[in-house]
């Protein structure tokens, strides 16, 4: 390469200023181009950051705006209030939807009160013969007829499926009424230009009942009403016919009579129940029987709707205190104040303590009091999290992640807020779940089940189930992997619930003794000795010698999986008894369950509602996974149990109900078909400005009664994200300093000549 | 030309049976219908019945791939593979088992996965082959060893790493832009400032390494050589001359994934709440719908099919010497 230049000899070449020597052009433009990025780079840095606030991730049109900011992690699978069935709909469903009752938001235990209906309904008794009976005579009721009164002057939220033209046809029906727009430029119901509203009728109730038949809707609770309201199956034979025959078109359910369900008059209507169902009233708090306008179901039936998500599974309508008028399910969800709502009062009357939490100060006063509710959908806690402590969201859970960061908690396993969260003006709020979580054991299991051939057998099997029961130590489990967020469970009922007795007679005395004022989990020994009388004695078969292996089955092994496995299988070594996990994926792991091939499992429930046969159900022998398809996954059976049962479940609440639930709670925990695991605290995080918030996982329609306090609010977001910009000069700098030997020495190089040398 | 992309298309076709005959397979040797109607029913009051009523419902009750219920071509035709699987091609996607609609999701959902992925794919590859081209410029020297240096320790660090560190120091200490979220129009910018920037750099390290090998191949060919010659500066010769003779291996690796942009990055958009396709499918496999899975399979393999022949198509652009025919 050398000899393509002329030699210049050897003489030291002479240093010459760089000022001196004019540039080459293409140097000099890359150097213009060089110092023009940078400062475009830096002038995009600077102008993001400028601005009030501009990690702020709402646009500059809400600040200041009475809007509460939450967040939801799954995106809602069905809004339609015939299909939708979980947690993470019923928050925004709840606020949409009017069913006929609801709980009040305060008081404990929960108590029933009319929602959008006018009264309490009145419920009457008949039996086989049609004579009517009194509420003491549970056993001989034939039918149930449960009459609704609603409020007159409710009005729906403003809706297009409203809209009349001046004939009084409905406006935007394609073919009946004047509109034949396209739906090409409409992504919600919102978009249409004429919203209109009517009032609310005792029919649209019935018309929303007979939707819990149509066969396109597959709602999750046809099987469970038809067994109350056979009316139901029949017509899902006849609707079922008619969408063979019409598989496109839209059911007029107006044409199908329901048996069993009739309007009475405007304002009311009757339901007639097989038998007695006392649960029923629960059902009615929820949006499976909230109201649903005929206009509605026919203005998201016609053609074109569905390809564009316009349907009620999408855009739910009804007279509840929000509308939904945003609906992307992957970024963001609106629910704003319904103009129409009625007049609703805040409770003036809440449990003990309610007064004192400021809970009853705004008694009477009219609700929603917040315009609007924006979710933000957030995949990742780490975020969620984070923008909580900015001020972005005002409510958070506490995730285990950032459980230390938010919690004390003393040795006595007291909780209160870590000083940089109280330093905020964060308060926690503290629940339990109406909900338990138990280590499940299958009956008919030949080691650990009732199947053994004669009584002496299920007896020793029996004895292995409470050994093992006293052996976990559950305590130490909601310490390590629940970081105290749960109380250990003494039954399937969690407190809170009728039925749940505390203190000493609560106590599972199976498992735990009272001393010392508190409950205290039974010495090892006694575990030991019950395994020796259940033939096992140290772990090993005491005719064979063979080990006792116990086997759970389960559904990963993760590494929170792996670390439990771990805590049991020690748990199971100080019995002296060997513990393998079998985990296999979702599916196979639920065939295991039904077809009965588990040995021990975990699993967990939510009450739907806060009455004790929606969890001890759990155990009733009819509910066995095996042979009835139900809930109860240990396939537990015993007569006795289920006789009680299905007294316990139709009486009212009294003495003489708590004496057959204490019956049956005893019955359990001698026979122990579950390890009664924990019911989870539910740890709730709120900022100081947000008010009238209780946790609670049973009153589901929570929004319209709290309030914000705008002002506290921006000022903590002002004070707590001021942007910090010296770190971009910084950066600039430190790219500069990389940069400037780099550009030296290309400079150099450009200058060499062909030996090296600098020209 | 136009015979030869004639010929890949036809090509296509068999490829995208196969691929949706794989999916099918693959779907159902895990889910049964019967697993999918109670995922989709709920655990609680899952009955037989209703999980018949669901799967007669979506077509989930007829039999495979024979069905002996029926004669002549229908025994093949009334069955689920081909009725969930012959719409695809001509792109009705229908609805997820949930009920929504797909093709109206992915059109949603297309526009904030390329807002982040177009930029990031163009902002990465100007500065990896820039960077590469300097570190080639200064081979040899030390600039050019801690370049490589750097590079390593860019590769080494896990991608989740950048953006939570990225969020911490960004969004939350220095409080310079929102630490998640999305916006249409202008104003998504300042939510697509870190989530690009954290693309760039966690793909510089693996990007410039492999760029500088390819172009240090290139720097010792005669025609550069030819260029110094000439006096070209060494810019010249690097971004006129070295870069245009590496571009096929670049265009190899570089063209094929422009087409499955729009498809989204889990990670990133998870963690910065993009509503965009990266976690579509992740969703639909955990929530077991068949309906969703099978028409991203089937629109992933369409757009690879259509990244390889755009990749043989930019090789006649760079390369007068390539002819398709």
């Amino acid at each position: 390469m050398s000899a393509a230049f002329p030699a210049r000899g050897k003489r030291k070449p002479e240093r010459i200023a760089p000022v001196s020597i004019p540039a080459p052009r293409h140097l000099l433009a890359f150097h213009e181009r060089i110092r023009l990025l940078a400062g475009w780079m830096l002038a995009c840095a600077l102008l993001a950051a400028c601005g009030p606030l501009p990690n702020d991730p709402y646009p500059m049109a809400e600040r200041g705006r009475n809007i509460l900011y939450s967040s939801f992690m799954e995106r809602p699978k069905h809004l339609d209030p015939v299909q939708s069935f979980s947690e993470n709909e019923a928050v925004f469903l709840y606020q949409i939807v009017e069913p006929p009752l609801q709980y009040h938001y305060l008081k404990r235990p929960y108590a029933l009160e009319p929602g959008v209906a006018a009264s309490m309904p009145v419920i009457r008794l008949f039996d086989v013969d049609g004579r009517e009976l009194g509420d003491d005579e549970p056993e001989r009721v034939a039918k149930s007829v449960i009459e609704i009164r609603i409020r007159p002057g409710v009005r729906y939220q403003p809706h297009p499926a409203f809209a009349r033209d001046e004939s009084g046809a409905p406006l935007y029906l394609l073919g009946e009424g004047a509109w034949a727009g396209e739906v090409a430029d409409i992504r919600s119901p919102m978009d249409f230009a004429v919203l209109d509203s009517r009032e609310l009728t005792a029919a649209d109730f019935v018309y929303q009942m007979k939707r819990l038949a149509h066969p396109r809707l597959h709602s999750p609770i046809l099987e469970l009403m038809s067994d109350y309201l056979p009316g139901l199956k029949s017509l899902h034979v006849a609707l079922a016919e008619e969408n063979k025959k019409h598989p496109d078109a839209w059911l007029d359910l107006d044409l199908f009579p329901l048996d069993g369900v009739e309007v009475i008059d405007r304002y009311s209507y009757r339901i007639t129940l097989e038998g007695l169902y006392p649960q029923f009233l629960y059902w009615l708090s929820m949006p499976f029987f909230a109201p649903m306008p005929r206009e509605a179901d026919r203005f998201f039936s016609q053609p074109g709707f569905a390809g564009r998500n316009l349907s009620l599974d999408y855009w739910p309508v009804g007279t509840g205190p929000y509308m939904l008028v945003e609906n992307n399910p992957n970024a963001r969800m609106v629910l704003r104040k319904n103009p129409n709502f009625r007049h609703d009062a805040y409770p003036c009357e809440g449990e003990e303590g309610d007064r004192e939490a400021g809970l009853l100060d705004d008694c009477g006063q009219s609700m929603p009091f917040i315009d609007e509710v924006v979710f933000a959908r957030e995949r990742e806690g780490i975020s969620y999290w984070n923008k909580f402590l900015q001020g972005y969201y005002d409510a958070s859970g506490v995730s285990s992640d950032h459980f230390d960061q938010a919690v004390n908690m003393s040795g006595q396993g007291d909780v209160s807020l870590s000083d940089d969260m109280a330093a905020r003006g964060i308060r926690l709020v503290t629940s339990v779940s109406p909900s338990i979580f138990y280590l499940g054991f299958n009956m008919r299991d030949p080691v650990l089940g009732d199947v053994g051939p004669d009584a002496a057998a299920k007896t020793r099997a029996r004895n292995l189930r409470q050994a093992i029961s006293i052996a976990l130590d559950m305590e130490e489990y909601i310490s390590i992997f629940l970081n105290g967020r749960g109380v250990p469970a003494m039954h399937p009922i969690p407190p809170g619930f009728f039925g749940a007795r505390e203190g000493e007679a609560g106590i599972n005395p199976v498992v735990y003794e009272w001393r010392d004022g508190r409950a205290r989990r039974r010495s090892l020994d006694e575990a030991r000795r019950l395994l020796a009388q259940a033939g096992w004695p140290d772990g090993r078969n005491a005719r064979t010698g063979e080990p006792l292996v116990i086997y759970l089955d389960t559904t990963s092994a993760g590494l929170g999986d792996r670390a439990r496995a771990d805590w049991l299988a020690k748990q199971f070594r100080v019995l002296g008894v060997q513990f393998e996990v079998r985990a296999t994926d979702w599916n196979r792991f639920q065939d295991k369950i039904r077809e009965g091939n588990a040995q021990m499992f975990f699993f967990g429930w939510n009450a739907d509602y806060p009455d004790p046969e929606n969890l001890l159900f759990l155990l009733y022998g009819p509910q066995g996974k095996v042979g009835g398809q139900g809930q109860n996954a240990s396939n537990y059976h015993n007569d006795e149990y289920d006789r009680l049962f299905d007294r316990m479940r139709i009486m009212p609440d009294g003495p003489a109900r708590q004496a057959i639930i204490d019956r049956m709670v005893s019955t359990l925990q001698n026979d122990a078909p579950w390890v009664f695991g924990f019911y989870p605290k539910s740890y709730s995080l709120q900022h100081g400005w947000i008010k009238n918030r209780k946790s609670s996982d049973i009153v589901r329609n929570g929004l319209k009664y709290q309030r914000l306090d705008i002002a506290t609010r921006d000022a903590a977001r002002l004070a707590w994200n001021q942007p910090v910009r010296w770190p971009l000069a910084l950066v600039a700098l430190a790219l500069a300093a990389l940069a400037a030997p780099a550009l030296r020495n290309w400079r150099r190089h450009e200058q060499a000549t062909a030996r090296g040398e600098q020209d | 030309m136009s015979a030869y992309l004639l010929r890949r298309l036809l090509y296509a076709v068999p490829i995208l049976l196969g691929v949706n005959l794989l999916t099918f397979l693959l779907f159902f040797m895990v889910n049964s219908p019967d697993d999918m109607a109670r995922i989709q029913l709920g655990a609680k009051y899952a009955t037989p019945e209703a999980i018949e009523r669901w799967k007669a419902g979506r077509g989930y009750d007829k039999p495979m791939f024979m069905n002996t219920q029926r004669e002549g071509v229908a025994c093949l035709t009334d069955t689920l593979f081909v009725s969930k699987s012959l719409s695809m091609f001509a792109f009705d996607f229908g609805h997820a088992d949930d009920g929504h609609d797909i093709a109206h999701e992915i059109r949603d959902r297309m526009g904030p996965s390329l807002a982040i992925a177009l930029p990031s794919f163009l902002l990465s590859l100007a500065a990896t082959i820039t960077f590469a081209l300097l570190l080639v410029f200064f081979r040899a020297t030390a600039i050019d060893f801690w370049g490589v240096a750097i590079c390593v320790m860019l590769m080494s660090i896990s991608s989740m790493f950048y953006i939570i560190g990225g969020q911490w120091l960004v969004a939350k200490l220095w409080a310079l832009v929102p630490i998640s979220g999305y916006a249409g129009g202008l104003d998504a910018a300042r939510f697509l400032i870190l989530p690009v920037l954290i693309s760039v750099v966690g793909g510089l390290g693996a990007g410039t390494r492999w760029y500088r090998t390819l172009f240090l191949e290139e720097i010792s060919r005669d025609y550069v050589r030819t260029a110094r010659a000439k006096g070209l500066s060494e810019l010249a010769v690097l971004f006129r001359h070295v870069l245009k003779n590496a571009l096929i291996p670049i265009l190899t690796g570089v063209v094929v994934v422009i087409p499955s942009l729009f498809m989204g990055s889990l990670l990133v958009e998870s963690f910065f709440a993009v509503p965009g396709l990266g976690s579509y499918t992740i969703e639909a496999i955990q929530a077991q719908d068949f309906a969703v899975v099978r028409a991203m399979v089937f629109i992933g393999s369409l757009l690879y099919i259509v990244g390889l022949v755009l990749t043989d198509i930019s090789y006649t652009l760079v390369d007068p010497r390539v002819r398709l025919g």
